[in-house]
């Protein structure tokens, strides 16, 4: 027994204070992609690299900009390295998470990233404000590689992120929860069990898409076996990208779904 | 270190004269041999008999386009020599079907039916003939595999039942769990036929992640399908990045530098030191030994962010490249990697310390779930698992890949036990184990570069890839096809071959004992589904 205590007393508080103190990724971290329209020669390379078709050109008034969009990149970081002209930068910033799926875009010289607080104008709307003070949550695993759900696991189970402390709690089953917090492109064998559960859901009912997969497909895309993202088969309210998205990048998609984030 | 392969292409040919063309591949460890469709559970039966070969995987592939027929190819490798048999047969399309050598190695019977369901070819004498990858929702006569079919087809939903095998009887009631679970894991379907709490007969479905995987790696060109191979599971990002490497290496006959291979061992490790650590500390959650579980988390997490140090990804993705690596692992980095392995070593052995000395705990997982000797062998269990239950197999020192063969290691292996407690002490010798290959690795390791390029890629050129990932050994079978392309990429992950032992586990038990059994198994859905 008195190891026991001792072991935990010597380990102390893991903690961490995300988010109340910034937390910054390694540097080798690979989130926020930058365009810098400037440098841009418009080679195309960066279109050609990418395994999950990110890029996109788009004419706007006899121009052409290029696009990204967040919900379909794995941060694999070839377009940056593809890039001769330094036009693409993968910053280490991994707040990405957006309540609807244009702020995922970047849209290089026509505007910035959309702003939060345009974002959450669809939120407001809805109840969301109900849930401000505690979310319980059902984790449905809809097809994913298993990455995203053991970024959950550590944000539950490991002392260090303690997801409880935001006042959010994983329940056993939908009809206990508020929110559906959901993994993988879905998969045609899940789609019926997704289907399902989100009507075993109570409502007001929240979706959380959380991973490339659940955004858009991610590298599961356009395959017999998948859709491209969940939101073919249940509404989502809020888009976490990432291949995993890292713990924290989740604590930041809660937090901006419960409108605790001030921006 | 190449092996002799003369003796065992004379024994072969000997043995079965007129009926068998045997040769020797171009990889200096395989041994192709022809037969047809009339000979083959004799070749079949021969190879894993004389030779005590168990089978490594069976890869079929739709040479409709180069030959006219399908051609299944059946893997066995040699138990304690590097070298792999890989006997082949010819079926067409006039006559969809195949001998099943089910009935006389048991551990065929996944793989036959999931041929009969991506390729539509019929196992002919296989017990079970019910779908196993696509669950009868598709219309009937796609076969997803088959060339003429193509990758984004969007087919309707067929309403389907699955069946399920149960027990009858007075008392005997069923729990159907799944595949929306209570806890936070993967998707599966298991229906428990129990009388009170003893468990009597567990039925399992699995395949609900079925992502279309193998059938995607052939629509992208080699350098994207990189990534795909990184997601064909979460936690085994490094190994399967490695296999699908070395496949690509081998048939582009390129060597990486020695700087890179040791550099890839030290990732593998790594991989293995945050599974194998997670997963003892899982058991620890199943058996609702909280204070330990928390521990084994947060020592995972210490080195999930290390890993981030590393290459910028908390899982090792994008570390491992087609020629070596992509980040170097230079002197600052090295001293940080050691102090923290260091650290955690400590803790890692206080924390087994408290384990193994809580009665209790050792009460829930001794004699828990016993794998015997027999089930594993027959069914062809590898890992952990079988290295708990008494079989000495381990990739990287049968079939030596990376910088494997420059270290030394053991292979901890416990005999007649086969109980989650073996599994859990197999996992916690392995810890330590891969801490010292680390070590190793550093003091080994030269200085140099890390990556070379490819030059061409040649089409139509097959071979065999491996490495002994944290759930166990991982076979890949690659043929390229022109323009960049794979022709196919069939990937066996050892949770394939390791899931259809669990029912054989689970009667007797409770069943509250059914999800700690299956965290010491520690399967994965993702890459078995794929
Ligand atoms: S980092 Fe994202 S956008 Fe760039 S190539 Fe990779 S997946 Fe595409
Ligand atoms: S988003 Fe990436 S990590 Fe998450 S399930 Fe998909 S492939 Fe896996």
């Amino acid at each position: 027994m008195f190891t026991k205590f001792q072991k935990s007393l010597q380990t102390g508080v893991v903690t961490s204070h995300y988010p109340k103190e910034k937390d910054y990724a390694p540097f080798r971290f690979r989130g926020r992609i930058e365009i810098d329209n400037e440098r841009c020669k418009q080679c195309n390379v960066c279109v050609e690299v990418c395994p999950t078709n990110a890029y996109t050109w788009i004419e706007d008034k006899d121009k052409r900009y290029l696009q990204l969009d967040h919900a379909k990149c794995v941060f694999c970081g070839m377009c940056e390295e593809a890039c001769s002209y330094r036009a693409i930068r993968i910053t280490n910033d991994f707040e990405l998470a957006a309540t609807h799926k244009d702020g995922l875009l970047v849209k290089a010289g026509l505007d910035k990233t959309a702003s939060v607080e345009e974002l959450g104008m669809k939120l407001k709307e809805k109840i969301f404000s109900v849930f401000r003070r505690s979310l319980h949550v059902r984790e449905v695993d809809a097809g994913s590689c298993n990455g995203c759900e053991w970024e959950v696991v550590a944000l539950y189970n490991s002392p260090i992120h303690d997801l409880q402390r935001f006042g959010i709690d994983m329940v056993a089953s939908p009809r206990h929860a508020d929110c559906l917090l959901v993994t993988g492109p879905p998969t045609r064998n899940l789609e019926t069990a997704l289907i399902k559960t989100y009507h075993s859901t109570p409502e007001p009912r929240m979706v959380v898409a959380l991973g490339a997969c659940a955004c858009s497909g991610g590298i599961f895309q356009d395959c017999y076996a998948t859709k491209n993202g969940i939101d073919n088969v249940v509404p989502v309210d809020v888009y976490i990208p990432g291949c995993p998205p890292r713990p924290q990048a989740i604590i930041y998609g809660f937090l901006l779904a419960l409108e605790r984030i001030d921006k | 270190m190449s092996i002799n392969r003369q003796p065992y292409l004379d024994n072969i040919m000997n043995r079965f004269k007129g009926n068998v063309v045997v040769a020797k591949g171009s990889l200096e460890n395989e041994i192709y041999i022809s037969t047809n469709k009339e000979n083959l559970d004799d070749v079949c039966t021969y190879i894993h008999k004389t030779f005590q070969s168990p089978l490594s995987s069976i890869i079929c592939n739709d040479e409709r386009s180069l030959n006219k027929n399908f051609t299944i190819y059946y893997v066995f490798s040699l138990p304690d020599k590097d070298l792999f048999f890989i006997v082949f047969i010819p079926v067409s399309e006039q006559q969809p079907d195949f001998p099943s050598i089910t009935p006389h190695i048991p551990a065929a019977h996944w793989y036959e039916r999931e041929i009969k369901d991506m390729f539509g070819l019929e196992p002919v004498g296989h017990p079970d003939p019910h779908t196993l990858v696509l669950h009868g929702n598709m219309p009937a006569n796609t076969y997803p595999l088959r060339k003429d079919f193509a990758t984004n087809t969007r087919l309707p939903h067929i309403e389907s039942k699955l069946p399920f095998a149960r027990v009858d009887g007075e008392g005997v009631f069923e729990i159907p769990v799944g595949p929306i679970h209570a806890g936070i894991i993967e998707p599966g379907h298991f229906r428990f036929s129990a009388v009170g709490d003893t468990i009597l007969y567990l039925d399992a479905k699995l395949f609900f992640t079925h992502k279309g995987t193998e059938k995607l790696f052939e629509a992208m060109p080699y350098t994207k399908a990189l990534f795909l191979a990184e997601r064909i599971c979460g936690v085994c990002a490094a190994s399967h990045a490695t296999g699908y490497c070395q496949a690509i290496e081998k048939v582009a006959g390129i060597e990486i530098p020695p700087r890179a291979k040791f550099i890839r061992t030290i990732i593998l490790e790594l991989e293995r030191l945050y599974n194998h650590i997670g997963d003892v500390g899982n058991v620890c959650i199943g058996a609702s030994f909280l204070m330990c579980g928390s521990h084994g988390f947060r020592m995972r997490e210490h080195i999930q962010q290390l890993n981030e140090t590393i290459c910028g990804n908390r899982y090792l993705r994008g570390m491992i490249t087609i020629g070596g690596v992509r980040f170097d692992i230079h002197d600052d980095l090295k001293k940080h990697i050691l102090d923290l392995l260091d650290r955690v070593k400590t803790d890692f052995k206080e924390l087994v310390e408290i384990m193994f000395t809580s009665s209790s705990f050792l009460d829930r997982i001794e004699t828990t779930g016993r794998l015997s000797l027999e089930h594993a062998k027959g069914l062809g269990v590898v890992g952990v698992p079988a290295r708990a239950s008494g079989i000495c197999r381990d990739t990287r020192r049968n079939h030596p890949y990376a910088a494997y063969s420059e270290i030394d290691f053991d292979i901890p292996v416990y005999h007649d036990e086969g109980d989650v407690y073996a599994r859990v002490k197999v996992r916690v010798d392995e810890v330590y184990q891969s801490m010292s290959i680390i070590e190793q690795c550093f003091n080994k390791m030269p200085e140099g570069s890390i990556k070379t390029s490819l030059k061409e890629f040649p089409p139509y050129k097959q071979a065999l890839s491996y490495v002994e990932s944290p759930r166990g050994e991982d076979i890949y079978w690659i043929m390229t096809a022109p323009n960049n392309m794979l022709y196919r990429y069939k990937v066996r992950s050892p949770s394939f071959c390791n899931w259809p032992s669990i029912p054989y586990t689970i009667p007797g038990n409770i069943v509250p004992d059914f999800p700690l059994i299956n965290k010491s198994f520690e399967l994965c859905y993702s890459c078995t589904d794929l």
